[in-house]
């Protein structure tokens, strides 16, 4: 039997191991569930490790080499490492109560760098280009649907007035357009649940049964 | 040390990285080079806390004798066996490598699987739950049997109304309120970094002094 | 038991069960429905088929892990057939840790069957970490990021990254994810540096794109499986897209005959309810 054969083999048999529980739940599902856990857990550590960790924190530290060239010690990109790769591994303070404050200096960095990076891209994408292209001139039914629509939802969710006289009416448009909103989400929603079983089913027959394609 | 320190650092890359996008001298955007870097790793490296933890968790469930102990061997010997192969077997994460045949063999099937069980709830919650109760539901299901129609050949087959139906569901109403929603989670977004940058919200510090 | 409360009371392993027969039967009898192209999908079609032959490459990120893999790889197969048959070279890269090894099996594969060189038609970065972060230090260096690709080969000494150094060498940046990766590019890519950016998403995130697409941040959008069915139309080469678009089509219909099954027996169980009260009464 060949290798591909094997390991094909497997990968169904833990397709249905997990298809099982739609029977009920059992020890074949069980094992399968926690295998994956572990499995992934070990995957993403070996990615991360190899990918970017070690040519990017462990070989320029530790082998004194960056992108091909060598660099030296105590050098700045030396050191462009080393900080880093430290404030890292103040991380796992965290294991250690009594030092596990130590932990929030490389956390706040961290946390404040990445809320400051999307500051102005998300102000920028989510919220001026989407007024500038909804700031349409009223002339077509179209137009005139999609400006009330926007005000309508935005209206909805807003909640220190009361939905009331002209509000509420905005409010009961904007529920209109986020059901049907929600409608269109549902449907695609569906498409996406089915299609990842279609999925499973073409690699049952086709790949493994090899009954089709 | 303990709190004030990590808040300042907090507030001093917040800031740094959100007025550097209009700061275009050479050693702020060097800096902010070098910054962006040093991101990716502090993130690596905390990325990799959650196998930590789950070793803990584990270990601690064999250790107490806890009732399902069996299932822990499974996870850890999973871990054990992607590590092992990862970094000590021939071709380390090479195609074809004994840790990428896992990968594609195990993981991929599990987790594609583990996901494609929602069809069958997905249908089993139409069947049993989505009632046309009121207008507002009426309208939704209304609006999701025709997507489901005119995203699939047979709806084009049925009348050529139902994709250009769904054609303007997606564009007119759903985007006016996904739009509206889009704006107000922006919103939403920015307020909390805000927070986060300036020292108001402190939750990612967690509890203790 | 009236007929309503028996419908209602069915055990729901016999939906299952109906749910795979119907996804089962299409495989061994296709419909062959047509597919029709929708105008994101063709958005997208166009804005790769505008990138000129043998010049600057296609960036190609495949973000997706293996829960979304049926509705993505798909788009990837497509995307990567329509580039290489057009002698577009591709960088290819992930943001996803889990994205590495189906990458890896999507660049590869698709590599071998049109027989393009790697180095010199297409190169594979690897995996990047942080989201925000490599997608902005790309628009500075794409050095910075990837200083060699994911074998160890420095950039420099790969013929294909010869005057590719950033976004200004990049003409079409697209992203196959089924998480926030997608809005990412739009934000960290299209927005501070003007790149061109494209989007393969699963159905589910579908719908919360289409503000972006009419806004013009983004160039197309495929949505599951039915935009990766398209896509192989527009390329004229069937794959699993347009194979899994019969059982969609079946399985739709099912689930619409649920609902107003559901919906029928429904009001007429809380009709008989009511009018059983109102005699009591």
């Amino acid at each position: 039997m060949s290798h591909h054969i094997i390991w094909t083999t497997i990968g169904a048999i833990l397709t249905l191991s997990i298809y099982s529980f739609l029977y009920k739940d059992n020890p074949f599902y069980k094992f399968a569930e926690h295998l994956v856990v572990g499995i992934s857990a070990g995957y993403y550590l070996v990615i991360y490790t190899f990918n970017f960790i070690v040519p990017n924190v462990a070989r320029p530290v530790f082998a004194l080499e960056l992108s091909g060239e060598a660099i030296p010690l105590a050098g700045l990109e030396w050191w462009m490492a080393l900080i880093p790769g430290l404030l890292g591994l103040l991380l796992y303070a965290r294991f250690f109560p009594k030092f596990a404050w130590v932990g929030r200096w490389p956390l706040g960095i961290y946390v404040g760098g990445y809320a400051g990076l999307g500051l102005s891209p998300v102000m920028q994408a989510r919220i001026l280009s989407q007024m500038q292209a909804n700031s349409l001139p009223l002339t077509s039914v179209t137009n005139v649907l999609l400006v009330v629509g926007l005000l309508g939802t935005l209206i909805y969710f807003f909640f220190s007035m009361r939905h009331k006289g002209v509000l509420g009416v905005f409010a009961r448009i904007g529920i209109v357009f986020l059901m049907v909103g929600f409608g269109a989400s549902f449907g695609y929603t569906v498409m996406s649940r089915i299609s990842l079983l279609i999925g499973r089913v073409d690699f049952l027959l086709s790949d493994w049964l090899h009954l089709v394609g | 040390m303990r709190r004030q320190l990590p808040l300042t650092l907090c507030f001093i890359a917040g800031v740094f990285m959100a007025v550097q996008y209009f700061i275009p001298h050479w050693r702020v955007q060097d800096t902010y080079d070098r910054f962006l870097i040093w991101l990716q790793i502090i993130f690596a490296f905390a990325f990799l806390l959650g196998t930590v933890s789950l070793v803990k968790v584990h270990f601690h469930k064999i250790r107490n004798r806890a009732a399902d102990r069996g299932y822990s061997w499974v996870v850890l010997a999973g871990l054990a066996s992607m590590i092992g192969l990862g970094f000590f077997a021939p071709g380390h994460n090479d195609p074809g490598s004994p840790f990428d045949m896992m990968f594609q063999n195990v993981q991929v099937p599990i987790e594609a699987t583990m996901f494609s069980l929602l069809a069958f709830y997905i249908a089993s919650a139409a069947f049993r739950a989505f009632r046309a109760r009121t207008l507002e539901a009426t309208l939704l299901l209304i609006a999701a049997c025709i997507v489901m129609l005119g995203r699939v050949p047979v709806g084009d087959l049925i009348s050529e109304r139902i994709p250009e139906a769904t054609r303007w569901i997606l564009t007119v109403p759903n985007l006016a309120a996904k739009r509206g929603i889009m704006i107000g989670v922006g919103l939403g977004m920015m307020a909390t970094a805000l927070k986060i940058v300036l020292g108001i919200e402190r939750a990612w510090m967690g509890g203790g002094d | 038991m009236s007929w309503y409360d028996k419908l209602l009371q069915v055990d729901r392993r016999w939906i299952f069960l109906a749910i795979g027969v119907a996804v089962v039967v299409p495989f061994f009898a296709p419909l062959g429905l047509p597919v029709v192209v929708t105008d994101p999908v063709q958005g997208l079609y166009d804005a790769v088929e505008s990138i000129p032959p043998n010049d600057k490459p296609l960036l190609l990120s495949i973000d997706y892990a293996p829960a979304t893999l049926p509705e993505l790889e798909p788009m990837a197969f497509a995307i990567l057939r329509h580039a290489f048959r057009n002698d577009v070279n591709v960088i290819v890269m992930t943001l996803h840790p889990a994205g590495y090894g189906l990458a890896e099996r999507a660049i590869r594969g698709i590599a071998e069957e049109m027989d393009q060189v790697e180095g010199e038609d297409y190169v594979f970065m690897g995996f990047s970490p942080g989201v925000s972060a490599p997608i902005l230090g790309l628009g500075v260096a794409i050095r910075n990021v990837f200083p060699e690709d994911a074998y160890g080969t420095p950039l420099d000494e790969i013929p294909m990254m010869e005057g590719v150094r950033n976004y200004d060498d990049i003409p079409l940046a697209i992203t196959l994810a089924g998480w926030s990766a997608a809005e990412a590019w739009i934000y960290y890519a299209r927005e501070p540096y003007g790149q061109r950016v494209g989007a393969g998403v699963t159905a589910v995130m579908a719908t919360d794109y289409y503000p972006y697409l009419n806004a013009g941040q983004l160039q197309g959008l495929l949505g599951g499986m039915r935009g990766a069915a398209e896509y192989e139309v527009l390329i004229e080469r069937e794959g699993k897209g347009v194979l899994g678009m019969d059982s969609q089509s079946v399985i739709h219909l099912l689930i619409i005959i649920l609902i107003v099954l559901g919906n029928v027996a429904y009001f007429a169980q809380r009709r008989a309810k009511r009018r059983a009260a109102l005699e009591d009464a």
